[in-house]
């Protein structure tokens, strides 16, 4: 589904990238983990196409077409999700109008026509059952005044409405306690499938407990250092990152 | 490709006006020039009574003792009063049985416009009264309106067909001699709408007229007049597009508004002038005259959406003279390119226990200025009176700006007045947020402005509110794909 080939990445002149190598295939799990500032936010970011980053070398391939001069909402309607760490406010747009906007943006790349309203209502019902949504969050501003834990099962909500093939979680449990941690991996878990990928972005294996990886990759300075098994990232919680950090150097 | 601010802002500076067209239909047109002889000859015209005549006369000379205001926070080359061609009728004069009987051309304009009669008369009970270059060429509904009582036609035939109501209300709220652009409206008014709904009765469907300027270089001076009796309730809506024109072209309209012990008025107006082109050429000046009176237990509430014009100089105000009167403002006023916006309102509290609200949203796109100008007054014998003031703006791009202009006047300690404002910026974030979703980055402007409007959209009746909502992003979207 995706593959990553040698991706160099810079912003501000910086380079933060420095060749990273990935094969996502559909059904999997992948898990990134690495520690501040090891460019794991960056590589999201660049797979969703933000232009602040510049790619100076190396290729993202969805589905064998190179993103390069795709847009973000082109990337999007290719299947693209990235559930933001830091989900930003639309003051008087709500969920619901934000998801129909989207949902029908999609289509109409398609060539599709809207979805008529009486499916879209069927699809918010399913889809805020299934996570646990109470339906008058829907109608509230996009993110305006939600808790923390809120703002990100918002980002999971709209990933069951968008159906994405390849879905980026940046740091989706940075800021939930225990209980919204578990109502948010409870979510992406039913959102797994044999047909979608999922790309696991966090500091801490505390998270890969209840999203269970199928690989986890270890990024520092801007490259895959080493790969495994969820095992890897049993390993990394007991010994640190310090210890890759030597390795590396070694 | 996804954009940054420089080029969004170079899309928001290059859309055209959507509705650039003109309909060629022959025109009786006056000479160009301004006198005391033109000033009678437009009341001839019309075959208006004597008192209108010197009415109109009186205002003239008022006005040629006046000077154009130079007060508000716009630039622009002052219009050349002798150079206007102050009437203007189309010429296939006479009332229409029924639409088949009406020019073609004409319906094919209104067409254009998404008003086509047709529509409008099977869309939920709207009875337009449509004024083309100054005389009204259709009315519709109004039977069922004369069943009620209430009286719905052009300013030109209630002076004929209403003259007691006429003389006695207009210019009441707004004199001959209140301003430059009043006093020559007052001389030189084309025509324009005249509504009176009768005590207690509440309007079945909202009123609606649609103004558009057509003929080259011919200003446009409407007169509304609007009165409410006891305990009735209108709802008046008010829409405007013009064709694409390379000069300058003036309006400048007075509306009053009357609201008796215990009426409500909401009037709504959509306002979209040609606004220029990107480069500032051309677009329509719009200097105009808004008040209402209420009386005790009245209501008036306006609500404006403001895309047009090149300047726009236009503050809707509210006198609550009677006690427990009520007076709301709702505004939502872009400006784009050159645009020049100065507006606002005037919250006059006379009575005891009145209250106003002023909610104004300014979104300021290319090298444009928005001003928001208002003016909260309490008179030593309004006790208890409150006001609500909410001034809230939103910028694209680095080049426009936005001004607030708050005046408060207290003479009375028991006043309660507040007054919120916010500004901020379209994020390249929220722009990244939205792309990401699917959304590109037109949509996300149109999506994040018509949130940012809301609260003043929400106050517009459904129909209103969906062409409003249109004619932001019409008004502010690129020219994206």
């Amino acid at each position: 589904m995706l593959k990553i080939n040698e991706l160099h990445a810079r912003v501000e002149e910086k380079d933060i990238l420095k060749g990273i190598n990935l094969e996502v295939n559909a059904g999997e799990v992948h898990a990134i983990m690495g520690p501040n500032g090891s460019g794991k936010s960056t590589l999201a970011s660049v797979i969703a196409g933000k232009e602040e980053f510049e790619v100076t070398k190396g290729s993202v391939v969805l589905n064998g077409e190179d993103l390069e001069d795709a847009a973000p909402e082109e990337r999007a309607h290719k299947g693209v999700f990235l559930s933001f760490q830091y989900p930003v406010e639309i003051p008087g747009v709500s969920v619901t109008n934000f998801m129909k906007t989207a949902i029908n943006e999609s289509r109409k790349a398609r060539g599709l026509k809207d979805m008529p309203a009486n499916e879209m209502l069927k699809l918010i019902r399913e889809k805020s059952e299934m996570l646990e949504i109470d339906r008058r969050f829907l109608s509230r501003s996009l993110n305006e005044g939600f808790s923390g834990g809120e703002k990100k099962r918002n980002e999971i909500f709209q990933m069951a409405m968008l159906e994405p093939k390849l879905a980026i979680l940046d740091e989706t449990d940075s800021g939930l306690d225990i209980d919204a941690l578990r109502i948010v991996a409870n979510g992406v878990n039913k959102l797994r499938s044999k047909d979608n990928a999922i790309i696991v972005i966090t500091h801490y294996q505390r998270l890969l407990e209840y999203i269970v990886p199928d690989f986890v990759h270890v990024l520092h300075n801007g490259k895959i250092v080493k790969s495994g098994g969820k095992e890897l990232a049993l390993e990394l919680e007991e010994k640190g990152y310090d210890w890759i950090k030597n390795e590396a150097v070694v | 490709m996804a954009y940054t601010e420089e080029e969004l802002k170079k899309e928001l500076e290059t859309k055209e006006y959507e509705y650039g067209f003109y309909t060629d239909i022959e025109s009786d047109t006056f000479p160009v020039g301004l006198n005391e002889d033109i000033v009678v000859a437009i009341s001839k015209k019309k075959s208006e009574p004597k008192w209108m005549t010197d009415w109109r006369l009186e205002a003239f000379r008022h006005w040629q003792a006046m000077e154009e205001p130079e007060w508000a926070n716009v630039t622009y080359a002052k219009p050349d009063f002798q150079a206007i061609s102050y009437y203007s009728a189309p010429n296939s004069k006479p009332k229409y049985e029924s639409l088949d009987e009406v020019d073609p051309e004409l319906l094919d304009t209104f067409k254009k416009l998404g008003i086509s009669l047709d529509e409008q008369k099977k869309l939920a009970g709207v009875a337009v009264d449509i004024v083309m270059d100054s005389v009204s060429v259709a009315t519709t509904f109004k039977k069922t309106l004369a069943e009620k009582g209430i009286i719905f036609c052009s300013i030109s035939e209630a002076i004929k067909e209403h003259p007691e109501l006429v003389k006695k209300y207009i210019g009441s709220v707004v004199p001959q001699k209140d301003n430059f652009y009043a006093a020559l409206n007052s001389a030189v008014f084309s025509d324009g709408s005249f509504c009176y709904i009768p005590k207690g009765v509440r309007c079945p469907m909202e009123l609606s007229t649609y103004f558009r300027i057509n003929q080259a270089g011919t200003g446009q001076f409407e007169r509304t007049l609007v009165i409410a009796d006891e305990g009735s309730y209108v709802s008046y809506l008010e829409g405007c597009t013009a064709p694409s024109r390379d000069e300058n072209q003036l309006h400048a309209a007075v509306v009053e508004l009357i609201a008796l012990d215990d009426a409500e008025i909401k009037y709504s107006t959509v306002q979209n002038w040609f606004p220029g082109d990107k480069e500032g050429k051309g677009g329509v000046f719009n200097f105009v005259t808004k008040r209402g009176i209420c009386e005790k237990n009245a209501k008036i509430s306006w609500t404006q959406v403001e895309t047009g014009s090149a300047v726009t100089w236009k503050y809707p105000s509210c006198i609550l003279k009677g006690d427990n009167a009520i007076g709301e403002f709702y505004s939502i006023a872009v400006t784009n390119n050159y645009q020049q916006a100065d507006t606002g309102t005037k919250m006059v509290h006379l009575g005891k226990n009145t209250r106003s609200t002023i909610i104004s949203k300014g979104i300021s796109a290319g090298k444009s200025q928005n001003s928001y100008r208002g003016l909260v007054q309490v008179n030593s014998r309004a006790e208890n009176a409150r006001n609500f003031s909410q001034c809230d703006s939103l910028l694209m791009g680095n080049a426009c700006g936005a001004h607030t202009f708050p005046y408060i006047e207290v003479k009375n300690k028991t006043a309660q007045i507040e007054h919120e404002a916010t500004t901020s910026k379209i994020g390249e974030d929220q722009i990244f947020y939205c792309n990401q979703r699917g959304i590109d980055t037109e949509k996300a402007i149109a999506l994040i402005v018509n949130g940012f409007s809301k609260e003043v959209l929400n106050k517009l009746p459904m129909e209103f509110a969906v062409e409003a909502q249109k004619l932001l992003e019409i008004s502010l979207e690129g020219s994206v794909g």
